[in-house]
């Protein structure tokens, strides 16, 4: 299990009036405090790791979250915030003596503006939601998580999530115009708008993937697109891991960006498969799926010149999905591929380090070969195009060794990414997850003069606390 | 997900069942997002993920259900959402069916909330009990409006009494018989006359038996069958549902055994989802009990399954009307039907729209209206303003449950099979009360 903070134990003594107090600010409904009612909130979207909050609260407003600001940061109270609990790195892991601010109550999409090509909605609308209440009138919300249907907005900024169609659309930060946040001491404060680059210093870029660090999240506004003319998306099935890593490299190398160029290898395919019916080739060892946009030429033309290239790769298959079913079927499958892989191993340790496409083959061989030493089965499943890996590592939950091995797996596939020149985190954050890995990315130097800027807005260290950074030694001792 | 059992308590069938479906469970988070109580309430202990994990947490510590427990369980509508999400098939009905008879068996309710599941699950099954039940509610209705509105026992007495059709149908419970086909038979098939719907409208069976018998097909009635059993037991009543399903397993047995049965249809889609669920509920029995059952289920289709099987074709000119497809969750989710109906009604020549949120629940499923008033209430407007957006001229279902539900509003709700018969020969729906199609 995780290291958590020291908890706060005269925060502990007081926690029935600090209940009494939550209770006060919102309704009934609104605040959970019973033990057993707080047990489904102990873990995200990565439950090896639990810890049950002392309470729970429900806002629906951004007044009602500024109150809770307020109280907490007067009565010393640290907080963890929490969207849809979709994170894979442990981002909304409550601490023993935090209140989870959960804002999954603040779901309405409050303007939509065609002209200005801009929504403003609430945190807690889902990715999906933001596109579903637009795609009437031909328009969608970019990044598009795997988790989209559920993972909330709110969260995509404080993670800045990415997706399959990242290669083409940029992540979250490069789809926002403005946030409203609120402090740590519960002050609302609006930054940037419905217009291209904020004034002053860039805070909208600071506060993206700040990993709920900072402030509290509670209205976001995006940027909206025009939905292409249409898209297609194409199989192509290889011999190993390494030849398709080779062709993502071919295909990117060529000057060619496909709207998405995605990974997957043969567990992932024949998982995936199960829950999709997609006609995954089950004879590959390794499958790319491409999908190109544009009017039927560019399509044709953009298929035909990556169908080329796949063709130098000595493919075993080759297919061009044929109807928008298809293409549909192709995408559930991949977007359902981690709770697929729930079919075929009770757990998993979800990874997301990046490296430079063209270290694509070695990187791919070395994780095989950790998984033949640690005797571990991983299934790679990932956004080649962006060379952004989601090795899913498989393991019994129920039999501690091996998730402790799992573990040592993931540190050491994400400190190889670092080494090859990349990072330790895509798009699914720091999170506790690889909190204690910083410092193979970063110096000591390096890692103060974020705490120091976490300081700048957080002095009291009562925002999020156990993630993003090593546990110091104040945080240890509190 | 991990999961902490004793080997001890493995050894009890449902718990071992109970804990291949939480080993399952990745903890996503994907069935969160359409699950209706989570859209309505925001709150990850009425979202499938939350329940999960509450039912987990009971099932473990082989505590008694609590209160906090069974005010999430019993908001869950078994809609079944949430498997059609799954990526992992995680199968959350076989679990919120343990956690409902662990409830049953370990938690007192309030006197009152007692004293009404007992009389729903004795009222409902039998159809003459029903009849009588209903004549009586449409007496009370007039007074309804002094009846207070605030404690929830009111709330349930309005959601029955607004339930209570204004004209009760005259008594049409359809007897055990066989029905000769039309013509050469082409196939035989024991219908399932089902309970409540056959009192609250017989024109479904009617229809159904009109359809079949025209398309050349024996239609067996079969003595001793009568509810499936699944109004019992989504209320964790064990033992009713079992002997219910046994009735019905030793009703069909005997026929398949002797004239023998190419399917058992359902037009109640809550019915069929359950009649597929027998080998599962009888997997632990004694004798012959499993494998009957095991073989009842896979003969189980619906209506709409069975009439593309045996292929559909529509004698009267098409009749020019859209129809809204309202897809009951009991076919979209438990079954897995989707494209069955909406299929037939086009060979039938009606245009075909969907609302949107087709997914979400229109918050009858069983007896949940009668139950959870509030959150039925809030997701029967939602469906109604979802169906009404489509500009539709009629709504078609597949379930007695939704129809009722979503029934006295400004656009007409039938069952699919009625408009099936009425297209292949048959009269017209009389729920459609334009003086166009009445006239036939």
């Amino acid at each position: 299990m995780i290291e958590q903070p020291e908890p706060l134990h005269d925060v502990l003594a007081r926690r029935d009036s600090i209940v009494a107090g939550l209770r006060r600010l919102l309704p009934e409904s609104g605040v959970i405090a019973e033990p057993l009612r707080l047990k489904p909130y102990e873990t995200d979207g990565l439950s090896a790791y639990r810890q049950t909050p002392m309470a729970v609260v429900l806002p629906e407003t951004t007044e009602q979250v500024a109150a809770i600001m307020a109280f907490c940061s007067s009565e010393g109270v640290r907080v963890v915030p929490r969207g849809a609990g979709t994170s894979l790195s442990g981002g909304a892991l409550p601490m023993e003596d935090a209140v989870v601010v959960g804002l999954m109550r603040m779901n309405r999409i409050l303007d939509i503006d065609y002209a200005d090509r801009c929504a403003v909605v609430q945190a807690g609308v889902t990715n999906i939601g933001i596109t579903q209440a637009v795609s009437a009138r031909q328009f969608f919300y970019a990044p598009d998580p795997s988790s989209q249907l559920a993972c909330m907005i709110g969260g995509n900024v404080n993670m800045n999530s990415g997706g399959a169609h990242c290669l083409r659309y940029g992540v979250t930060a490069n789809n926002l115009l403005g946030l409203k946040i609120v402090t740590v001491d519960g002050q609302i404060v609006d930054i940037g708008g419905a217009h291209l680059d904020a004034a002053g210093l860039d805070w909208l870029g600071l506060l993206t993937g700040s990993e709920g660090q900072l402030a509290i999240v509670t209205e976001v506004t995006v940027r909206i697109l025009r939905s292409p003319e249409g898209a297609r998306a194409m199989l192509a099935a290889f011999k190993s891991n390494e030849i398709a890593g080779a062709c993502v490299d071919s295909i990117i190398s060529s000057g060619i960006i496909p709207v998405a160029l995605e990974f997957m290898d043969r567990p992932a395919i024949h998982a995936c498969e199960a829950f999709a019916h997609a006609g995954y080739p089950l004879d590959a060892e390794a499958m790319l799926i491409i999908e190109v946009e544009g009017s039927v030429a560019e399509q044709d033309d953009l298929l035909g010149r990556i169908s080329a290239i796949c063709a130098r790769h000595d493919p075993i298959s080759l297919k061009v999905a044929e109807s928008a079913e298809q293409s549909a079927a192709i995408w559930k499958g991949r977007k359902g591929a981690f709770g697929a892989v729930g079919r075929i191993s009770p757990d998993y340790l979800c990874m997301d380090g990046t490296i430079p496409t063209s270290q694509l083959p070695a990187v791919l061989r070395r994780i095989g070969e950790m998984s033949a030493s640690y005797g571990l089965q991983v299934a790679n499943i990932f956004h080649a195009g962006d060379g952004n890996l989601h090795p899913l590592i498989m393991f019994d939950a129920n039999d501690p060794s091996s998730f402790h091995k799992a573990e040592a797996f993931g540190a050491d596939i994400l400190k190889l990414c670092v080494e090859v020149g990349g990072c330790l985190t895509g798009e699914h954050g720091v999170g506790v997850e690889k909190r204690d890995l910083m410092g193979v990315q970063f110096t000591e130097i390096e890692l103060d003069q974020q705490r120091r800027l976490k300081s700048a807005f957080d002095p009291g260290w009562l925002l999020n606390a156990n993630k993003v950074f090593p546990l110091t030694a104040a945080l240890r001792a509190a | 997900m991990q999961t902490n059992f004793t080997a001890d308590q493995l050894r009890d069938p449902d718990t071992a069942s109970s804990n291949q479906i939480l080993r399952t469970c990745v903890h996503c988070g994907f069935c969160t997002a359409t699950c209706p109580t989570f859209l309505l309430l925001g709150d990850e202990l009425d979202s499938p993920r939350g329940r999960i994990y509450l039912i987990k947490d009971m099932l473990e510590s082989g505590r008694d259900a609590t209160e906090e427990v069974v005010r999430h369980v019993d908001r869950c509508l078994s809609c079944l959402s949430c498997m059609t999400t799954c990526p992992s098939g995680v199968n959350y009905m076989h679990l919120v069916d343990h956690a409902r008879t662990h409830i049953e068996a370990t938690y007192v309710r309030p006197w009152h909330d007692r004293a009404l599941r007992r009389v729903l699950a004795t009222v409902l099954p039998r159809p003459g009990l029903m009849r009588m039940a209903l004549l009586a509610a449409r007496l009370a209705r007039p007074f309804a409006g002094l009846l207070p509105r605030g404690p929830l026992v009111f709330k349930r007495l309005h959601a029955m009494l607004r339930m209570t059709p204004a004209n009760l149908p005259a008594n049409a419970a359809v007897a055990p018989q066989v029905f000769r086909p039309i013509g050469p038979r082409r196939g035989r098939v024991a219908l399932l006359a089902g309970c409540a719907q056959q009192v609250l409208d017989p024109a479904i069976n009617d229809a159904t038996i009109r359809l079949l018998t025209r398309m050349g097909i024996e239609v067996v009635v079969a003595k001793g069958a009568g509810c499936c059993g699944a109004l019992a037991h989504h209320m964790g009543k064990h033992d009713p549902a079992m002997d219910a399903a046994r009735a019905n397993i030793a009703a069909w047995s005997g026929e398949l055994d002797g004239e023998g049965l190419d399917a058992i249809i359902v037009n109640a889609s809550g019915c069929g989802t359950t009649v597929k669920d027998y080998g599962f509920m009888f997997r632990a029995e004694r004798g012959v009990w499993p494998k009957q059952a095991a073989r009842i289920a896979e003969l189980a289709l619906d209506i709409s399954e069975y009439l593309l099987r045996i292929g559909y074709a529509a004698s009267r000119p098409a009749a020019d009307l859209t129809v809204a497809y309202h897809s009951a969750c009991s076919l979209q989710h438990g079954q897995k039907i989707t494209e069955a109906p909406k299929t037939l009604l086009r060979q039938a020549g009606f245009k075909i729209v969907e609302p949107a949120e087709a997914h979400i629940c229109c918050g009858s499923a069983g007896t949940y209206n009668i139950l959870q008033p509030d959150i039925a209430d809030q997701l029967r407007a939602r469906k109604l303003g979802n169906l009404a957006a489509t500009g539709a001229d009629l709504i078609a279902a597949g379930n007695i449950g939704c129809m009722t539900q979503l029934a006295g509003e400004a656009l007409p709700i039938v069952h699919t099979v009625e408009l099936l018969d009425w297209m292949a020969g048959g009269p017209a729906p009389k729920k459609l009360k334009m003086p166009a199609l009445a006239a036939d």
